[in-house]
């Protein structure tokens, strides 16, 4: 994946027509895990205004995001390449006067763009580790080797097989694990 | 209580930075921690979360369910493993309808959470059961004219209501440890900041550009060390340090150590044994300085 700040996808200067806005988006939300409080949400920019990433970027800005989710942009939302770059610090979900929890709201947009197959590629590496190996990381076997020259003891087995049994229904893994489609639409670049 | 404890390692740690793996070990089998090793294990899920709320919870309840069949509470060195396993223990806890859902996919491979254990980060452990007077008692080199800074980073303090013992806007614990060395802790701007690691393989221009603003705020107080307690901030500063000197035209030469390095210089270990080799940023000038003050 290329950088996403030098591609701005947000939009937020663009004019909202009133037949894109999907009007029970808040109300999706609402009944998702993370996302309960998106309406409690009156805008006073605390969680932008305490973003150590908004400070370096131009345009990831976690308050316009829950803004245009009340408003109902969802597609823009889940397009929007800018949202990837929350580094959930958690920052946001401490500060908030009205306790809307927006580092998570942010992961259930996450969640929701991921099920569309807008995901950079650094997570799908990092899920397709998991599936394979236990791990989140594909260790070399050469660490794995030298541990033993380093004094500490072996690793723990990452038992792939029952990783795979448990994510079993998980519609973002099966669908990882199916071949991908020609024209797949990401979020690279 | 004896100070038995399930050692929970994470995927980055093994991955990267073993030296963290190695100085931790010898620190706390000086202070008398039994550790015992986990003979299966996966990743705590928090990788997963961005992309699946639902692997994340799974993956964290299957390794808490490993865990509570030893009957042993877990301790981890990395925050990002410690603050999700305390997370989606507590949300599970108090949860049922979740807890019964998450247990469904469970019980493919015949394990259940129950909920009977918890789980610590390593400053955790050595604050609330070691204790700061035990640590000064296994000082036998103090550091005393070593002036360092701390980097805590956002997952053992954030979001406060499920992972911290510790106050997120002013952070005293990992300070409280580094004076326990004899060292000095300096304070210096934005100290409780994120390292930016997570933003890594996103914009690596935001990434770096934190750690830039964090090093030079630490330059400018003239720290001879940084001190981390999580493997991403380490990862962060000590392999970024010598590239954000280049791409900034920046010069900082500041080594980067995990804290049970440092503890270990105290507790008269040699860098050798505390895996200092591993180190990007050469830390000889700052083993330089010390033995002169031991002179």
């Amino acid at each position: 994946m290329t950088e996403i700040a030098a591609n701005p996808t947000q939009n937020r200067e663009k004019p909202i027509k009133a037949s894109e806005l999907d009007p029970k988006f808040k109300y999706e939300l609402q009944k998702m895990h993370g996302s309960e409080k998106i309406l409690k949400c009156f805008q006073c920019g605390t969680c932008t205004s305490d973003c150590p990433v908004a400070r370096y970027s131009d345009d990831y800005r976690p308050r316009t995001l829950i803004h245009m989710a009340q408003l109902g942009l969802k597609d823009r939302v889940l397009n929007s390449d800018t949202l990837w770059l929350c580094a959930a610090c958690f920052t946001c979900t401490d500060r908030c006067p009205q306790d809307v929890e927006v580092a998570s709201v942010i992961r259930v947009f996450r969640n929701l763009a991921a099920e569309k197959g807008c995901i950079p590629q650094v997570f799908k590496d990092q899920a397709q580790s998991l599936i394979e190996s236990g791990y989140a990381y594909k260790i070399p076997e050469l660490r794995i080797k030298k541990r033993e020259s380093q004094g500490l003891p072996p690793l723990p087995k990452g038992n792939p097989d029952k990783v795979k049994k448990t994510l079993k229904g998980v519609k973002f893994i099966e669908a990882l694990q199916k071949p991908v489609p020609t024209g797949e639409t990401t979020s690279d670049q | 209580m004896t100070n038995k404890y399930l050692i929970f390692l994470g995927c980055a740690i093994p991955y990267r930075v073993s030296s963290f793996e190695i100085s931790s070990r010898k620190v706390l089998a000086k202070l008398g921690v039994e550790l015992v090793e986990m003979p299966e294990f996966n990743c705590c899920g928090l990788p997963l979360d961005p992309v699946s709320h639902e692997t994340m919870l799974i993956m964290a309840a299957k390794n808490l369910a490993l865990a509570e069949q030893h009957g042993l509470n877990i301790l981890t060195l990395c925050p990002g493993c410690a603050g999700t396993l305390k997370k989606v223990n507590k949300i599970l806890k108090a949860d049922k309808a979740q807890r019964e859902e998450i247990n469904n996919h469970l019980k493919e491979v015949n394990l259940e959470f129950k909920g009977t254990i918890e789980t610590k980060h390593l400053i955790q452990l050595l604050k609330e059961d070691i204790g700061l007077e035990e640590i000064k008692a296994s000082v036998v080199r103090p550091l005393t004219n070593l002036k360092v800074a701390e980097h805590n980073g956002c997952h053992i303090l954030r979001p406060k209501e499920y992972v911290s013992f510790d106050d997120p806007e002013d952070p005293q614990t990992l300070k409280l440890l580094i004076e326990a060395t004899g060292a000095t802790c300096l304070d210096y701007i934005d100290e409780t900041e994120c390292c930016g690691a997570p933003s890594v393989g996103v914009s690596d221009k935001v990434a770096l550009a934190l750690a830039k603003d964090k090093l030079n705020h630490i330059k400018q107080v003239d720290a001879q060390a940084l001190i981390t307690i999580c493997p991403f901030c380490h990862i962060m500063y000590d392999t970024n340090e010598l590239r954000i000197e280049k791409l900034f035209n920046e010069t900082y030469g500041i080594p980067i150590l995990h804290y049970p390095q440092l503890l270990g210089l105290a507790m008269g270990m040699t860098p050798e044994e505390l895996a200092f080799n591993e180190l990007r940023v050469n830390p000889s000038n700052m083993l330089k300085q010390l033995n002169q003050g031991a002179k």
